[in-house]
């Protein structure tokens, strides 16, 4: 994962970068398995090198392929800002419970209670499940409306490119919006 | 890409067990790994799978914009509405016991409907966010540019 990390700041072909972005998604999920933690490495492999690398090539098709290198200045300056900050979270980490610290408290405040008791509160086999969308649905509900929102954005920026402006029956806007959009042709298939 | 034949072929093949792999990951997440967010990623890569080699304006004749707009709203509502009638039903927002005769009965309800929602409101995202970026063209983007 380091070599794709630094691999992904030094290449300038951002086509290469986002597949090792991808590369970098699936190496993580293959490190939430070896953590036992399947659901998470299930998204991760979905939308971290599934989803988000198809839209960041959607979006390469409409933009360059190659970085503008940036001017280099002032590398002494941020070599020592870098340093710093990875300094204080380095520190930040010492005061952490090792790996799989049985008396962490993260362990004991209601992890047990999910685990012991959601087979008889909720009934489901897959805790993991049963946290999300019964204890924490709040959570996820909110989550929903991320993504939802997320959408609703894309739409209200980019959805209604086609429509010829006109100014003066903005009423009329709603309905060739909604057809323009599916009157839109595939960029991607040319 | 719609002259590579092996493409065609191939996708064509994938994309009913993609889809198929969707819902089992839908339906199936109570019990195994998976849930709503991955099976809508899921299914929305079907779509997105065969947007790239035949044309978003292809999936836009299976799936118009209006019905991805539908399913993005519907998945909120049944999400929200869950909760609702978890309060109509005398419990609180988003509480499940209340929803059939046994608490656990409710519980399972509940989660397979919620989950439901969530799935369809991601896949309908992310169809969505897809089809309108790979729907505009790069010069379409440089007038708009200008113009704005």
């Amino acid at each position: 994962m380091a070599i794709t990390a630094i691999a992904i700041a030094r290449i300038h072909d951002l086509f290469a970068v986002v597949m090792l972005t991808g590369i970098f998604s699936l190496l993580g999920a293959a490190a939430y398995v070896v953590m036992d933690a399947v659901d998470v490495a299930f998204t991760e492999a979905a939308v971290g090198a599934g989803a988000s690398t198809v839209l960041m090539l959607s979006t390469l098709a409409l933009t360059t392929r190659e970085e503008r290198p940036a001017p280099a200045k002032n590398i002494l300056g941020a070599l020592v800002v870098v340093s710093l900050t990875g300094i204080v979270l380095i520190y930040g980490t010492l005061d952490m419970p090792m790996y799989g610290d049985p008396i962490a408290p993260i362990h004991h405040h209601v992890a047990n209670h999910y685990l012991t008791e959601s087979t008889s509160e909720v009934g489901l086999p897959n805790v993991v499940t049963a946290v999300l969308a019964s204890y924490r649905s709040y959570d996820t509900l909110g989550e929903t409306f991320v993504i939802f929102t997320a959408a609703a954005g894309v739409l209200a920026i980019l959805g209604r490119a086609r429509l010829p402006r006109r100014h003066h029956d903005e009423e009329d806007s709603e309905t060739t919006g909604s057809n323009s959009s599916s009157e839109m042709s595939g960029g991607l298939s040319s | 890409m719609r002259q590579k034949i092996i493409l065609r072929v191939i996708s064509k093949f994938l994309i009913p067990y993609i889809l198929l792999f969707g819902l089992y990951v839908q339906w199936h997440g109570d019990f195994g790994p998976g849930g709503g967010f991955q099976a809508g990623v899921i299914f929305a890569a079907g779509f997105i799978l065969y947007a790239i080699i035949f044309g978003v304006a292809t999936v836009r004749e299976v799936l118009p914009a209006a019905a991805t707009r539908f399913l993005l709203v519907i998945g909120v509502l049944l999400y929200s509405g869950v909760g609702v009638a978890g309060i109509l039903l005398g419990g609180s927002y988003l509480d499940y016991n209340v929803l059939a005769e046994t608490a656990k009965g409710g519980q399972h309800l509940g989660i397979v409907l919620v989950e439901f929602g969530v799935g369809m409101t991601v896949a309908a995202s992310v169809i969505t966010i897809f089809c309108t970026f790979a729907g505009r063209r790069p010069e379409e983007h440089t007038i708009e540019h200008e113009e704005g």
